[in-house]
């Protein structure tokens, strides 16, 4: 997630992360982490979650990592927030699947 | 990709379904001539932020993830190919490694069509985060590097600070092939002006001689670090003897 300000919304947090911000804390699928009391607040919620933050001061970008809650790269097997454009540029959403097995293959043209 | 869309066509009709998903910053024409080329029937899509890496902890390509008919992961992302269509792929597949791992993969595959969850090959919630690629709070930053140097190099193309970004990657997750391929690909692509007419210049992934290469590692000395064996088998430069 790459953003030019910190005072953003859990909304664009969400969009960017799957993580909901929720009474019960930030929560993905089925996993919720209890926050501190008060506002949104980025950088800290980055923190609880274990995301790294890497700045670029020039240009006023920071950069967040994915979460590295229980040191794996999966934090919950729910893959419903898989969500990306196909080559000609519709969005795709992997619930639109629902009811099949599915293979996801990731290759690359290098 | 042939391979996959063989597999589709044989298991469609049973419930099961392929989507690919090509991980490329310059975007979704440099994946058509290859999904035109396999002429698939599934969703093929564009992911050019390397998302797969940070969302499910692919680190090469290619790798395949199955999802069930719930949207839950019941494999994590793990190495896989398809048997090869064609006398070309599979002389190609008989020079890097061994034709029996693939049709075992592929075994495994229609056994869980036929199966769900009682195949054996699939895993619980619980198994499924267990087995995904470990995270670490440095895998975490080298996230974050790379998305920095992507995004840069839409901005600028390879400049100082896009490049500082990409080593920065490199180093904090070496294990991790597409930050390093992609980059070092966009790189040739870029001298070469651009352009990719032969389709094989985006394959020079080690410098030339005398070429100045910005990165912390290429092509040949990854082979040579990650896959001694085959490094060893095709006789890359500094690889052992097979």
């Amino acid at each position: 997630m790459i953003v030019d300000r910190l005072d953003n919304g859990a909304e664009e947090f969400q969009q960017a992360t799957g993580w909901e911000i929720k009474l019960e804390g930030a929560c993905k699928a089925d996993v919720c982490v209890p926050l501190a009391d008060g506002d949104f607040d980025l950088l800290a919620i980055a923190e609880r979650l274990g995301m790294a933050v890497v700045s670029e001061p020039d240009l006023g970008l920071w950069a967040l990592g994915p979460e590295t809650l229980g040191g794996r790269a999966l934090t919950t097997a729910d893959a419903s927030d898989l969500r990306l454009p196909d080559l000609d540029g519709e969005d795709f959403h992997i619930t639109s699947l629902r009811g099949q097995k599915v293979l996801v293959v990731a290759w690359a043209p290098y | 990709m042939p391979g996959w869309q063989a597999l589709r066509e044989e298991l469609h009709t049973g419930g099961f379904e392929v989507v690919d998903v090509c991980l490329e910053m310059a975007g979704p024409e440099v994946a058509r001539p290859f999904v035109e080329a396999a002429a698939s029937t599934h969703p093929s899509l564009i992911d050019q932020t390397h998302y797969m890496d940070a969302r499910f902890g692919v680190t090469n390509i290619p790798q395949v993830i199955w999802i069930d008919e719930n949207s839950t992961i019941v494999r994590p992302p793990e190495p896989a190919s398809p048997i090869p269509v064609g006398e070309a792929a599979l002389q190609m597949v008989q020079l890097v490694g061994r034709t029996e791992e693939r049709e075992r993969y592929v075994a495994m595959v229609k056994d869980w069509v036929e199966k769900g969850p009682d195949s054996r090959y699939t895993w619980s919630p619980e198994e499924v985060v267990a087995r995904s690629e470990a995270r670490s709070p440095a895998t975490s930053k080298a996230a974050a590097h790379f998305e920095l140097a992507q995004h840069l190099w839409r901005q600028e193309g390879f400049s100082p600070r896009a490049i500082t970004h990409f080593n920065a990657a490199h180093k904090l997750q070496p294990d991790n092939i597409t930050y390093k391929r992609q980059a070092y690909s966009a790189l040739a692509v870029s001298r070469s002006g651009g352009d990719d007419p032969d389709g094989w210049t985006r394959f020079r992934q080690t410098p030339q001689e005398g070429e100045n290469w910005p990165f912390v590692s290429d092509f040949n000395k990854d082979m040579v670090r990650f896959q001694p064996e085959l490094a060893a088998r095709l006789k890359l430069p500094g690889a052992g003897s097979s």
